[in-house]
């Protein structure tokens, strides 16, 4: 019988291959790979690129049709400085060495990032010692700069803040980054340096010998010598499929405003709220993209699939920022969205399973998991090493990522490339400025989209004012052509967000 | 690059604009426009009722777009497709991008602004619930049906009694689709009377006035929405709520003038009308810029934007000759019961004749008086009938009534009961 990789993928899962000859029989692929990642959200990515440096065969399994398709593509999009954690924690290690590398890796790596610093601001007596409280913790933590400001030095540095503000905490090193440009940034480098991708591919059983490990999807079943649990809100269940207990994760659900770009200059900083009795504050901030960020609330215990924005959530958000910065004008309003954070752990769980030292489990990443990620990442490594893993480093490691992004360029170089491609002289998107050329370079990269939303994530097309009004259909156009199938083919977002029907009475022209 | 006259945009005011500005004597006109074709949104608005007041005949949109595309022929206007307009500046050199010509500059004797409007989407009125496919603005879902040849939905829920959105319970009702509910958030409709009778009524399509959606449902694509009664503030009535089946939900909930470019280049805007500031030649505050057309404030008819546009495009033309037109300026104030008026500004001239002041009233008004006053003098009433949000108010006004008039000019309207 001869081999045949449609025989047993009836629905072949989307995927990334570097050249890798494959070998498949019956239902079971011959490889052995080193390591294999469960998840692609920012920690899977960020785990998939450390490792990636070195000589090891590495796959990453991801539910969704997309890396950060989770918790990393609806938060706060911040860069923490480290102040918040408790000393001697995993979080608080993680997340001031995470902070420190982020500049480089970002510029690396060509995603946007800003190192703005961050206020929390104090409006009595009990704000006060609170930020006290968490310049002294940071101190503690290693986080550099940080620094407790007079009511006169916050106005002079943020001059929209409420009046009655008497004193904050400034950290310099914080930042604002694009979470799921990090995310695809770090997947697609991972790409480069041979890490193979497979999604639509929710693990459904872990099967454990003395020899590997075995990992099923609906799919595929694969052999590995280790895996790292990266998934996310459900990192409990996977860790379950080897019969691991000992936490349990639930949802706590965040919603946030994204407001035009005309506010996008009300905050320089990313401005937090102390905690009080009326929550635990929220903020205010910048984003790399220009707009103004505004939120989030917290809901917990919600269902970890469901994303949904609540009136009262956006009542509570705007009263909430009104305490922090004057004249935020919500009726430039373009988008509303929420966020799951997986809570149930009081710290970053970064350690090998008890069940098995072979299964490291990454998990309870919440809030400042993203700072985090680079460094959990290689404490990740670590325990892939510990695990039996020898790490040896790739001679030929690609470890920068070249992108152009049109409108960021001066006007000689925008002359210079829609000279070399004319595709950069078509406007896609008007609100973002984003060209044709931008789109197709996307979709031929390693990890291309498939959907809107994928082409969205990556170029910024529908992320303006319009949300994809005008170029919606450019984009849904562009898709089809590039990818060789009918329109109707090409979905939103996940499977089943079909944007038409099909043909009217008369069909396309 | 030179040319006396850039036109940015050729839909229905660019082309007007651009006509007008050639009748004028300007010589070397440009137009750049970002689509392919010349038309703007005309070209998808396939149905008829365009034109019955400039030519006194019932056109689609094509067709109306077509008269204007028609005399192009001959002139010697330049049209540049494919073309986005990056920046302008005070000093009216515009820079622009197409793939065949690359980077380029104009520096520009007059430039007129035609860039139209964008509609609202979901994230500006915060519609809360799920992010599923299937929420489309109403042009969006016009666009894939009318110009792409897709229908995007079987089971439609219109938010919005917006024109495009009466067009579209009709168009996709044609198509097969079912449409279950127009919902409207005000007690009255911001539509043209004869689309709710043409377009609803006619094929029994139950439009809810005073009531919202305030649940979109459906992870992937859309699978109801959930409807309610709202009270006089526009805030939704606990335990009113009812769901409505559909895979589809059209957003027709205003229209807001494009004015990106127009702020770049930092010319006044008002945020009544969210276009720029205009004197009475359709002149912004950055002198030998002009603007029209949907760009400066949404229009009813296009029938109207076209004549606005040929002001425009007359007025680029003389000051391509002798600059900006002298005279003290007026301004002009919406009172009570106005949401704006166009021209904000008016340059008192020697010549008599007439400036025709543009607005909208806030709400519904069967019968009620224009009342035009300087300082503490009253210098024209007018009665009127019938004054909707929905219909832009034209209001002819004699020059010679302003030539003792120092004080900026208020337009109030006062309401007598019916």
């Amino acid at each position: 019988m001869p081999f045949s990789s449609a025989s047993i993928c009836p629905r072949r899962p989307l995927r990334y291959q570097q050249s890798l000859p494959r070998i498949y029989f019956r239902n079971t692929v011959i490889t052995l790979y080193d390591c294999i990642i469960i998840g692609g959200g920012i920690t899977g990515c960020a785990a998939a690129y450390e490792l990636s440096r070195y000589d090891l065969r590495i796959l990453l399994l991801e539910k969704e049709n997309d890396v950060a398709c989770g918790t990393t593509r609806a938060n706060s999009a911040i860069i923490h400085a480290g102040y918040d954690p408790i000393p001697g924690s995993n979080m608080a290690r993680t997340n001031v060495r995470g902070c420190a590398m982020m500049p480089e890796l970002c510029r690396r790596l060509n995603v946007p990032f800003k190192q703005v610093g961050s206020l929390v601001l104090a409006f009595n007596e009990e704000d006060l010692a609170h930020i006290r409280k968490l310049y002294d913790r940071g101190c503690e933590n290693g986080v550099p700069g940080l620094k407790v400001l007079t009511r006169e030095e916050t106005l002079a540095i943020e001059p929209n803040i409420e009046d009655e503000v008497c004193g904050a905490l400034y950290a310099p090193t914080a930042g604002i980054v694009s979470p799921w440009e990090l995310a695809l940034a770090l997947a697609e480098t991972a790409a480069r340096n041979g890490v193979e991708f497979a999604f639509e591919s929710p693990v459904t059983a872990i099967e454990r010998s003395d020899a590997c490990l075995t990992v099923t999807t609906p799919n595929a079943t694969y052999e590995t010598r280790t895996i790292i649990n990266a998934a996310g809100l459900y990192a409990d269940k996977i860790h379950a499929l080897i019969g691991g207990t000992g936490f349990e994760l639930h949802a706590d659900k965040g919603a946030y405003f994204l407001l035009d770009k005309n506010q996008g200059k009300l905050a320089r900083q990313v401005v937090f709220q102390c905690p009080s009795e009326k929550g635990k504050g929220v903020l205010v901030s910048p984003t790399v993209h220009g707009n103004l960020i505004v939120g989030p609330d917290a809901v917990p215990g919600n269902p970890p699939e469901d994303v949904s924005v609540q009136a009262e959530s956006l009542a509570m958000i705007r009263a909430a920022a009104c305490r922090s910065i004057r004249g935020i004008d919500f009726r430039e309003n373009i988008r509303n969205f929420a966020g799951n954070r997986a809570r149930g752990l009081s710290d970053f769980l970064i350690e090998a399973s008890p069940v098995d030292a072979r299964f490291i489990n990454l998990a309870g990443i919440q809030s400042p998991g993203l700072s985090s990620a680079p460094a959990i990442a290689e404490e990740a490594a670590q325990l892939v090493a510990k695990a039996g893993v020898e790490l040896t480093a790739k001679k030929t490691f690609i470890d920068t990522r070249e992108k152009i992004v049109f409108k960021e360029l001066s006007r000689e170089q925008q002359a210079e490339v829609i000279a070399n491609n004319p595709l950069y002289g078509r406007i896609v998107c008007r609100c973002e400025t984003i060209t044709e050329g931008e789109i197709v370079d996307a979709i031929h990269r390693p990890l291309p989209p498939h959907t809107v939303d994928g082409v969205k994530r990556r170029c910024g097309s529908g992320m303006g004012r319009c949300q994809g009004g005008f170029c919606g259909i450019r984009v849904h156009e562009i898709l089809a052509r590039e990818l060789n199938v009918p329109m109707e083919a090409i979905v939103k977002d996940r499977p089943g967000s079909y944007i038409i029907l099909g043909e009217t009475k008369g069909g396309a022209v | 690059m030179k040319a006396d006259v850039v036109v940015i945009g050729a839909g229905p005011a660019g082309l007007a604009a651009a006509l007008a500005a050639h009748e004028g004597g300007a010589e070397k006109i440009l137009i750049l426009e970002r689509a392919g074709e010349p038309g703007g949104i005309l070209n998808q608005c396939i149905h008829n009722g365009f034109g019955l007041h400039r030519f006194g005949e019932e056109l689609t949109g094509p067709e109306y777009a077509g008269r204007f595309i028609d005399k192009l022929e001959g002139t010697g206007i330049e049209c540049r497709y494919d073309t986005m307009v990056l920046s302008i500046s005070t000093d009216r050199v515009v820079t622009a991008i197409n793939p065949r010509d690359g980077l380029f500059t104009v520096e520009a004797g007059a430039v007129i602004l035609a860039m139209g409007c964008r509609e609202r989407t979901r994230g500006a009125i915060g519609v809360p619930g799920d992010r599923p496919a299937g929420v489309f603005t109403a042009g969006a879902a016009q666009r894939y049906l009318n110009i792409e040849g897709y229908q995007v939905g079987k089971r439609a829920v219109i938010l919005g009694s917006g024109d495009i959105g009466l067009i579209m319970a009709r168009r996709m009702t044609l198509e097969g689709a079912s449409v279950a509910a127009c919902v409207e958030l005000m007690p009255y409709s911001n539509g043209l009377n004869r689309n709710i009778v043409q377009c609803l009524n006619d094929y029994d399509i139950p439009l809810y006035l005073a009531h919202t959606v305030v649940q979109i449902i459906g992870r992937e694509r859309l699978e109801a929405v959930v409807i309610a009664k709202v009270d006089e503030n526009s805030r939704p009535i606990p335990g009113t709520e009812f769901r409505i089946d559909c895979d589809t939900l059209l957003l027709s909930v205003g229209l807001i003038p494009e004015n990106e470019l127009t702020r770049g280049a930092g010319i006044p805007i008002d945020p009544r009308t969210r276009g720029p500031e205009v004197y009475d030649n359709m002149e912004t505050m950055a002198p030998g810029v002009f603007a029209c057309g949907n760009v400066v404030h949404v229009h009813d008819l296009v029938d109207f934007v076209s004549a606005e546009s040929e002001r425009a495009g007359a007025a680029a033309a003389a000051f391509v000759k002798s600059g900006s037109p002298a005279g003290e300026e007026l301004s002009l104030i919406p009172g009570d019961g106005l949401g704006y008026i166009v021209p904000q500004k008016l340059r008192k001239s020697a010549n008599d004749g007439e400036v025709t002041l543009f607005f909208r009233v806030r709400r519904p008004c069967p019968k009620g008086e224009i009342v035009v006053t300087a300082g503490d003098r009253v210098i024209l009433r007018k009665k009127r009938r019938h004054m909707t949000p929905g219909e832009m108010e034209h209001l002819p006004l004699k020059r010679e009534l302003l030539r003792d008039v120092n004080e900026p000019i208020t337009v109030t309207l006062v309401r007598e009961e019916a």
